[in-house]
């Protein structure tokens, strides 16, 4: 049962991705990434991941999904025939998935236990997490007690982002299009 | 999953090529940012089904349950979902300014307005 | 959006619900799945939902623009703030075990104030992002 929903799911992440490719409405591709993202977000809870399927659901599902709609507002919302065949890209894609491909065969078997990524520290933290922190979940005491330090970068990440996204994009819009055949015109409103 | 064994990766990265081959290939840039957007949620299912562990369950310690899936993978694909939003906020800000410069979202017009100048 | 009348009573019936909710994963966070990064988009979620179905202006007015970017620098101070009060007790930067009497006790304020703080901030910056982006004129 478990294995036909993994199947189904997969499925329809290939068939979403290569229908994202195809369109050209964009807002057809802006929805079909939040699908992309819920379907992530499903296959993430199938592999226990939950937080991180959580996560993945708000914000893939749900930000990038209201940020990408605003963009679309703002520009054309359908994108241009393209004029050439890209045969550079395809064969730049076949041969990084052919070679990453070539590298999962010294993977071991998914799922086992006594693979070495299960080996090293990952037992010590099951083990000692909730004694030491008093947190019953051990990735939000991953990442906030033994790895605090990572998640203070990832704090200032976002707040670069935030502090980016106002730098860009405050005051309010100056349209100053060029035009190819008139020189510049004047901005069609003031700051 | 544990009976398809390495199709498991394989299929993940037909995932990653679809993304990537959508940010290559297409000159919207919009569709760009999706395309990356698909390609490295592909990559963060590559990491966390490198954590699962066959008959494991989340790392929420409980009553009664032996065997837990690796929970340091979460934690790094968590901080990974969080920079992969703030790059396409930063990168959706970028497009918009580009538009009001140029009036154009597709990357050859883009291109041929600046060979002009 | 004002002359739809089924979302404006939806939202206006799931908004308390959702910011209830963003403050029930944020402080659960030890116990369940859950945690700052998803209380703070979830926070933010129901304030965007309040800007898309009452309006900008309305928005503005309830979430000053003033006031959401102070809070993008708040919670940021709030999480190295904690490390600093490691060190002024004593112990190393971020060390969660010198901040009470008992180090069980220390990481446990530890790991809320941080996830606290981590909340505000992306909170915030969702918030900040969905205005300056829905602000700008066409």
């Amino acid at each position: 049962m478990i294995l036909a929903i993994d199947i189904a799911l997969l499925v329809m992440l290939a068939v979403v991705g290569i229908a994202i490719i195809r369109l050209r409405n964009l807002f057809a591709v802006v929805m079909l990434s939040g699908i992309y993202s819920l379907l992530m977000a499903g296959t993430f809870v199938l592999l226990d991941a939950v937080d991180v399927a959580f996560t993945e659901a708000a914000v893939g599902a749900g930000i990038s999904t209201v940020l990408l709609l605003g963009v679309l507002t703002l520009t054309k919302s359908r994108e241009k025939i393209p004029v050439t065949t890209p045969i550079l890209p395809l064969v730049t894609v076949i041969v990084t998935g052919g070679l990453l491909i070539y590298g999962t065969w010294d993977l071991p078997r998914f799922g086992d236990p006594n693979a070495p990524a299960h080996r090293h520290v990952a037992p010590e933290y099951l083990a000692e997490a909730t004694h030491e922190t008093g947190a019953p979940n051990v990735v939000t005491a991953v990442l906030a007690s033994y790895r605090g330090y990572d998640t203070l970068g990832e704090v200032t990440v976002i707040f670069t982002a935030g502090i980016g996204v106002l730098l860009l994009l405050s005051g309010s819009g100056v349209l100053r299009r060029r035009d190819p055949e008139t020189p510049d015109e004047k901005p069609k409103s003031t700051a | 999953m544990e009976v398809l064994g390495h199709f498991n990766y394989w299929i993940v990265v037909v995932l990653m090529m679809i993304g990537f081959y959508a940010l290559i290939a297409r000159g919207n840039l919009i569709k760009k940012i999706v395309g990356l957007n698909i390609f490295q949620a592909s990559v963060f299912l590559l990491f966390i089904s490198f954590g699962k562990v066959t008959g494991g369950s989340a790392p929420i310690i409980a009553e009664g349950i032996e065997v837990y899936s690796n929970p340091l993978p979460h934690v790094l694909i968590l901080t990974a979902i969080v920079v992969g939003v703030a790059t396409t906020a930063l990168g959706l800000a970028l497009v918009v300014r580009i538009n009001e410069r140029y009036g154009t979202i597709e990357e050859t017009e883009i291109a041929q307005m600046d060979g002009e100048s | 959006m004002k002359h739809h009348l089924i979302p404006r009573v939806v939202a206006k019936l799931t908004i308390p619900g959702i910011l209830l909710f963003a403050l029930y994963v944020q402080f659960h966070g030890d116990y369940g799945p859950g945690g700052g990064f998803q209380a703070g988009v979830i926070f933010g979620a129901g304030f965007i939902l309040y800007g898309l179905i009452f309006g900008l202006q309305n928005l503005r007015r309830v979430a000053p623009p003033a006031v959401t970017t102070a809070f993008i620098a708040i919670g940021v101070l709030v999480f190295a703030g904690v490390g600093i009060v490691s060190q002024i007790l004593g112990g190393n930067y971020l060390d969660y075990d010198v901040l009470a009497a008992d180090p069980h006790a220390g990481q446990h304020i530890g790991i809320l104030v941080v996830e606290l703080g981590v909340g505000i901030t992306v909170a915030a910056v969702m918030i900040t992002i969905f205005v300056t982006f829905a602000g700008r004129e066409r």
